[in-house]
């Protein structure tokens, strides 16, 4: 099963306070606020949000997941997978026109707005994978049982090489998304990987892992906690 | 003096428009154009990076202040010698391959350009070699290299490994820089410096061009 999720306008509207976070700002004066309300009303003008997920047998992602052989020797993933019910691959694009205007706040020398653009655009294509999850936690046979979370190449030990063999499989081309040679997806503001869906327990990953020393990403293994069953 | 010291002060409060006008002020006043740069533009830029590195301000008050500080950039680097435009050295500066996060690139870019060095920022996604040869034929003395990711930071090594395979180690220093990045990941690769923030790889990088 291949679905494309329709993610309106509407479903992506970046919050200031995300934004802050994301900034690892505690505040923000009147001006930047006002800044960042701009880059807000930006990216709800320029985002086009398009997202697909298609079903995955565990055994066939795998292989997937093994992609070139580069992962982390062991990885929460590993134990994740032994315990899962339900999977799907997933990609999703705000599309070219917030990456455009970036640039050229950039090339025109305003850095700051073009700073918080990116920053604005970041939380809101998180919020069109959160649609996308949230679309495939629907398809669920009990939703009020399990959790589906998602994880990608380049986090929590899966190599970031892992992308080219999730393309091959998910084919995420056909909503706009290109590979680069060195594995990074353009349009940049996209996100793909796998969702993941089981007891909730399972997604309860502590920090034990050689790499999350280094991570930056903070607070895995909350996620599970805080995140509201579908 | 007095309006070197109101152009510093419009740098820090990230008024464009004002320290444009500032700068023309002082031009037609006769001040010499190193002298705006140094007392003006980069000092206002230095005290800017001195309350970030203290948590007093936040990356949209630096980014504001570098706009404003280009303004009057613009102005006078027509007006200066080439040796003066370059006169603290040249830096290479672009996140590994593989890895897309550029804020904390972009802010040692702009940190450094306030602190008077001439700066090539390559982007992000950038191959070993493209950092090698830009900073080869450009005269770089330091390549900084930026990353994100647990699992893209390992092609800093590729660039420092390529500098030695090259012959370029020692002539061509290397700070790395980024959230997953430590000193001593720098020390193990072989890299020559390490910044913890954007205001440390300012002096880190000075320290390195001496």
């Amino acid at each position: 099963m291949r679905s494309e999720v329709a993610i309106g306008r509407a479903r992506v509207e970046p919050q200031v306070d995300g934004i802050l976070r994301l900034l690892e700002m505690p505040e923000a004066n009147p001006r930047t606020r006002g800044l960042i309300e701009r880059a807000v009303e930006m990216v709800e003008k320029l985002a086009r949000p398009r997202g697909i997920f298609q079903l995955v047998g565990t055994e066939r992602f795998r292989t997937i997941y093994r992609g070139q052989g580069h992962n982390e020797p062991v990885t929460p993933l590993d134990s994740i997978l032994d315990r899962s019910e339900r999977m799907a691959l997933f990609a999703v694009t705000l599309g070219e026109g917030v990456e455009r205007e970036i640039s050229s706040l950039f090339a025109a020398y305003d850095p700051a707005l073009a700073c918080l653009l990116d920053a604005a655009a970041s939380e809101a294509a998180e919020q069109a994978a959160d649609a996308v999850e949230e679309a495939f936690a629907s398809t669920l046979a009990e939703p009020d049982r399990s959790l589906a979370l998602r994880y990608s190449p380049g986090y929590c030990g899966w190599h970031v090489t892992g992308q080219r063999a999730l393309f091959e499989e998910l084919r995420p081309e056909t909503i706009g998304i290109r590979l680069r040679e060195s594995c990074l997806m353009e349009p940049l503001k996209s996100i793909s990987g796998v969702i993941i869906a089981g007891p909730p327990e399972i997604h309860e990953v502590e920090a034990i892992y050689p790499f999350c020393a280094r991570c930056a990403t903070k607070g895995c293994g909350e996620r599970a906690r805080r995140t509201p069953r579908a | 003096m007095e309006n070197l010291l109101r152009i510093s002060a419009e740098v820090e409060r990230g008024e464009a428009e004002s320290v444009a006008s500032l700068t023309r002020e002082a031009l037609a006043a006769g001040i010499s154009p190193k002298a705006i740069l140094d007392d003006g533009l980069i000092r206002g830029m230095t005290i800017v990076g001195e309350k970030f590195r203290v948590h007093e301000i936040f990356l949209p008050d630096v980014l504001m202040a570098a706009r404003a500080m280009y303004q009057g950039l613009d102005l006078v680097r027509p007006l200066l010698e080439s040796s003066d435009a370059a006169g603290r050295g040249r830096v290479v500066i672009g996140t590994v391959q593989g890895d897309l996060h550029d804020i904390g690139k972009n802010l040692v870019g702009i940190m450094l350009r306030g602190a008077g060095f001439d700066v090539i920022d390559l982007g992000n996604d950038v191959p070993p070699q493209r950092f090698v040869e830009t900073a080869r034929q450009k005269g770089a003395a330091v390549i900084g290299l930026s990353a994100l990711l647990t699992t893209t930071m390992v092609a800093m090594r590729e660039v420092v490994d390529l500098l030695r395979r090259e012959g370029l180690a020692g002539r061509i220093r290397v700070i790395v820089g980024g959230a997953p990045v430590s000193a001593e990941f720098a020390r193990e690769i072989g890299a020559d410096a390490y910044g913890y923030d954007a205001a440390n790889a300012v002096d880190r990088v000075k320290e390195l061009i001496g």
